[in-house]
């Protein structure tokens, strides 16, 4: 299969396809997990806690219960005992929850009201009252009381250091020293972290959105001492996840106990003020980059050091150094991590996790080095280009990151860019032009599915995957068609149901490659199946012929010189049915049995970073313009264009969807978002979205988007590098340079705000 | 979000005689009447649900719009019935050629939907965004409960007040339309249990000095019922300049009204309203004060800037507001002295 990765002449692979599950999205008929039909449920409230740090010394539960139609109030006191403490994002320890009297962090799950209605639930809730013994919390970097702990090189991160790099700085000729530091921020989907639980005797269904339904699966079933079995996770669509919906929070087990307890299902809407702390968000980081360089540009030392919050119990990181220090060719790298504790919730997966925050520093400390040398900063950036790994020599599998400067720079016009800073205005506006690097680590972890086919051509692909707006049913549809030779219509997709084959988290960018390369090598065993029935058969067209040499193709079976057999014939000669495959794909690199510990819920990832064959990312450029007010300094980005290299490109139109809303969020991420603490009590201040700014339509202008070819042999067998989310990741450093560029003011804080500018 | 009654109410003597109650007259404030009305419901239905407003009794009166639903404007000035939508104030043809910084104030403000459905009459009594006054979770509020303190003070701030400040309460009043009111010296009128009043729109709010859970000079009970614009040779070169992190659908972190009466570039007659940054709707007299007579240049404006920001007070994150204020009004009278009318 691997000489003919990705598209191939007349498939559907690469031809753009409206989404088979849009109709059902826009008139209603999909169904997001609270929409799930229940009979009878009770409704859950939760209370949260109103201090950081502490404990609960009582809670006055008299007048709450009092409220008609209250069934139950669970706290630490009546259900402490019932499971075991979640795991964190990372898979290790991390708050509690109800198990105890301890309060860890602003906003946690201190008791869960259940009533017969939403509205009784919720009045209880504001009348229960907690009696805390709260101690002073520690908000953030530089609160007295916090705690770093410098990380070592893990399973999943590591901290390159090649050659000397603080030798290597120290002689430079040019040096480039700076601190930069990025925000709190929350995902805030639209559809909220609902959760219902029904129990059928020994067996729990979990309606919940979620990005990993095997991993909901078998955390929920640890923690309530369950089979697994006996817990079933319902998903079939979520309304938005963006890594919040990718790990299991301590609520779902809750629910399950409170439908346990009134013996009938629960159903949780949580607000949206408690959705910034019962799930998780994007740590605030500090980055302290050095940049070494010869006069004529060239790289000479590279050393980056990041701080990152975590919770007290969890280290939980993202470590973007591990892409940072193998964006440019460079002799002397050194990198280094921090988590600081502090007395705040478990941050987690949140777009581009480690990239976006750490390619914030790099991305300016490098146009910052091409102001200095007087060098354009995409020539800076060719000149530092390299085709293989700076830290330990791997080739990349592919790297167009310089096609990607080339295309984007001449679609957005950067040759009219006068290089001085503050040197462009349009009245009273100062204009300003940046452009960035952008990338993310090629992805792709074991996958299962079953796959079937009728004399009819309908085929019918099973899978636990997952659909957060991504576009995952029609992607399967159009893999499939394009393998077997259908239409995309005559492909049934089934996601959504742990019931269904596992597949790994959509996380990571990995979904687009783990699925699509499993659902190929389903529809190859089929064809092979097909092919050898076609061959052995006494009578036929291709009697005796090489079963290698025939393809599906047109709702035929095609052999050589183009002859065909039609589909109708070829799978009734195995069955008057259905043919029906389960396939289990374990990529390059992993162990045997990393399909195996799916069925476990233990997910294992073949990592871009980290192959021993290759260095896999995906590439692009990202170009950005801006205007800020000479005197009001508010500022505007009313263009910007963005080039991506990733390998083959399954769904145009989908992706061309996703590298837009990652390119909006990119310049959300610089202006607009920002979680604020109070940090003489650690709590979320603006826990909404009136407060809480995400750019609206009137913000964002023309945002062009450019495919750059890419035909990748080396990552996978069909050519795929995740595109989920690159989009954001050059962004925020394009606008930071494009304001610099605009008013000669280098602001190395996001986000940037007007009184930055003053 | 608490249980509650329910009325509606058919005209205005019922809406009155609904909201005429002992318990009702006895309450501290207008805003801590148990018994509230409601027209768009935009402001109080969300502080009912995050707990903050827990009203008995709502008084539907959305029927009032037959009474209370009319744009009038002649030769005297501009009417505006109370139970006037945002959406349509904004949309008057009258308004937009006459009273543009009322139509720009409305037009910038919420969101389409919001403008729909709001009341001009509601969206006056707007409270504040303050999130310390929007979380019940903090004790301290002097606004929410009196004499608890502020967390504001030295919490986030950012979006808060610089100008009318107590050392009691920084809340600042988020509306746009009311500043448009409050610089061009409307009137309001008002109906209660003791019949009809007018009131300089200036007097509805008050500052919140040592009472900041006293927010207007509304008597518990009292209805809004219109408001009445002077007509003015500066009302048609008049506009609405709001400056804000986002290009919509966000308060203000500073706004200006302004409307110029020029004599060849000289300033005849002038109107200051600021918005954003102050404890409620805010004239500035002195910028007007600092404007008439002189003419209208770069120099002027920053006077009457340096006048209109002589007494802000900045706590922590508010720091930059006077300056961003200034800088505001300088470009909201130099524009406005540029328009063609």
């Amino acid at each position: 299969m691997a000489d003919d990765a990705g598209r191939r002449p007349g498939g559907h692979i690469g031809q753009p396809h409206v989404r088979i599950d849009g109709r059902a999205k826009v008139t209603g008929q999909a169904r997001y997990p609270a929409d799930e039909p229940t009979t009878n449920p009770a409704w859950a409230y939760l209370v949260i806690s109103a201090i950081a740090r502490g404990r609960i010394r009582g809670m006055q539960l008299e007048a709450a219960r009092a409220v008609p139609g209250v069934l139950d109030i669970l706290n630490h006191a009546n259900v402490g005992q019932e499971v075991k403490s979640p795991m964190g994002p990372d898979g290790k320890p991390t708050t509690t929850t109800l198990e105890s009297d301890r309060v860890w962090h602003d906003g946690q799950i201190v008791a869960v009201v259940v009533a017969d209605s939403f509205e009784a639930a919720r009045e209880a809730a504001y009348k229960v009252v907690v009696d805390y013994e709260a101690e002073t919390p520690s908000a953030t970097f530089d609160s007295p009381g916090v705690q770093a702990e410098a990380l070592k090189t893990d399973a999943t991160h590591s901290y390159p250091l090649k050659g000397d790099a603080a030798a290597a700085f120290a002689a430079a000729p040019v040096k480039l020293d700076a601190r930069y530091e990025t925000p709190t921020q929350h995902h805030n989907p639209l559809e909220l972290f609902t959760t219902t639980c029904v129990w059928d005797g020994p067996k729990l269904t979990i309606y919940e959105p979620t990005q990993s339904m095997w991993g909901l699966k078998a955390a929920v079933a640890r923690q309530l001492g369950l089979d697994l079995v006996n817990v079933r996770t319902v998903s079939r669509f979520a309304g938005g996840g963006f890594g919040g919906k990718g790990a299991p929070t301590s609520r779902t087990a809750w629910i399950a106990v409170a439908a346990r307890r009134v013996k009938r299902p629960v159903k949780l809407v949580p607000t949206r003020d408690q959705g910034f702390t019962i799930a998780t968000y994007r740590a605030e980081t500090q980055h302290h980059i050095q940049l070494g360089a010869e006069r004529s540009g060239r790289l000479l030392a590279l050393s980056h050091e990041g701080w990152e919050i975590s919770s007290r119990p969890s280290s939980y990181n993202v470590s973007g150094t591990t892409t940072t220090a193998r964006m440019y060719a460079c002799p002397n790298i050194a990198t280094k991590v921090s988590v600081v504790h502090a007395d705040r919730n478990t941050p987690g997966f949140m777009r581009a996790p480690p990239d976006t925050p750490y390619m914030f520093p790099l991305e300016c400390a490098m146009d910052e080095l091409a102001h200095e040398l007087g060098i354009d900063p995409i020539e800076l950036r060719r000149i530092n280009d390299t085709q293989t790994d700076p830290v330990d020599g791997k080739p990349y599998s592919s790297r167009s990151l310089m096609k990607c400067f080339d295309a984007a720079a001449a679609k957005f016009g950067w040759a009219r860019r006068n290089p001085q800073p503050g040197s462009m205005r349009d009245g009273d506006w100062l204009v300003g032009y940046g452009c960035a690097t952008s990338c993310y680590p090629s992805n792709i972890g074991p996958a299962t599915a079953r796959l079937s086919l009728t004399p009819q051509g309908k085929a019918a692909i099973q899978l636990a995957g997952h659909e957060i707006g991504t576009g995952a049913y029609t992607l399967m549809a159009i893999v499939v068609a394009d393998r077997l030779g259908l239409a995309v219509e005559d492909v049934q997709v089934t996601m959504g149901d742990s019931d269904l084959p596992p597949v790994p988290g959509a996380g990571g960018s990995n979904n687009a490659a783990s699925t699509t390369n499993v659902a190929a090598k389903a529809c190859e065993e089929i064809r092979h199946k097909l092919a050898l029935a076609a061959v052995q058969a006494g009578a036929g067209i291709f009697a005796g012929a090489d079963p290698a040499g025939l393809k599906l193709a047109d709702r035929a079976l095609v052999g050589p010189g183009g002859r065909r057999e039609p589909l109708a014939t070829a799978v009734s000669r195995i069955s008057s049915g259905a043919i029906e495959v389960h396939v289990e794909n374990v990529p390059q690199g992993l162990a045997p049995d990393a399909a195996a510990a799916l069925y476990q819920g233990k997910m294992s990832m073949s990592r871009g970073a980290e192959r021993k064959d290759v260095t896999a990312f995906a590439f692009g450029a990202q170009f950005v313009e801006v205007r800020v007010h000479r005197r009001t300094c508010e500022i505007r980005a009313p263009r910007a264009v963005s080039a991506f290299a990733a390998g083959t490109i399954v769904n145009p139109l989908a992706a061309h969807s996703q590298y837009q809303g990652g390119a909006i969020w990119g310049i959300s991420s610089a202006l607009h978002e920002a979680t604020e603490i109070d940090r003489r009590v650690a709590r979320y201040v603006n826990d909404n979205i009136a407060d809480y700014l995400i750019p609206v339509n009137a913000d964002i202008g023309e945002m062009d988007v450019i495919f750059v070819p890419e035909e990748d042999h080396r990552v996978n067998p069909l050519g795929i590098k995740g595109i989920g989310e690159i989009g954001i990741v050059g962004m925020n450093a394009a606008v930071a340079n494009a304001v610099f560029h605009a008013t000669g003011r280098r602001i190395r804080k996001l986000p940037i705000r007007i009184e930055d500018l003053l | 979000m608490r249980p509650f009654r329910y009325e509606h109410a058919t005209d205005r003597a019922q809406a009155l005689q609904l909201a005429t109650t002992p318990t009702a007259a006895a309450a501290a404030a207008h805003v801590a009447a148990p018994v509230q009305y409601l027209a768009g419901g935009t402001t109080l239905i969300d502080l009912m649900k995050i707990d903050v407003m827990r009203p008995e009794v709502l008084v539907d009166i959305n029927a009032l719009a037959g009474q209370h639903g009319e744009i009038r404007a002649d030769d005297a000035g501009l009417r505006l019935g109370a139970l006037v939508r945002m959406a349509d104030a904004a949309a008057h043809p009258a308004v937009l050629r006459d009273y543009p910084a009322i139509a720009q104030s409305l037009q910038l403000a919420a969101s389409p939907q919001l403008r729909n459905m709001a009341s001009l009459g509601g969206n006056v009594l707007q409270r504040t965004r303050c999130n310390y006054f929007r979380d019940v979770t903090y004790a301290a509020c002097n606004k929410r409960s009196p004499g608890s303190g502020c967390a504001a003070m030295e919490g986030v701030n950012r979006r808060l007040a610089v100008l009318g400040v107590s050392d009691r309460c920084i809340a600042n009043y988020p509306g746009d339309f009311a500043n448009a009111l409050a610089a061009l010296g409307a009137a309001v009128d008002v109906e209660g249990p003791k019949g009809r009043r007018v009131m300089a729109f200036e007097d509805l709010h008050r500052l919140p000095g040592e009472t900041p859970h006293v927010e207007t000079n509304l008597a518990p009970g009292e209805l809004i019922t219109g408001f009445s614009v002077p007509a003015g040779p500066w009302t048609r070169r008049s506009l609405y300049l709001k400056i804000r992190d986002r290009q919509s659908y966000e308060f203000a972190l500073a706004s200006a009204a302004v409307a110029l009466d020029l004599d060849g570039g000289v300033v005849r007659e002038a109107r200051v309203g600021l918005g954003g940054l102050s404890a409620k709707p805010w004239r500035s007299h002195e910028a007007e004060a600092a404007l008439r007579g002189k003419p209208l240049t770069e120099a002027s404006a920053q006077a009457a800037a340096e006048a209109a920001f002589a007494k802000a007070v900045v706590h922590g994150e508010t720091r930059f507001k006077p300056e961003l204020g200034r800088r505001t009004l300088v470009r909201a009278l130099l524009q406005c002295a540029a328009m063609e009318i």
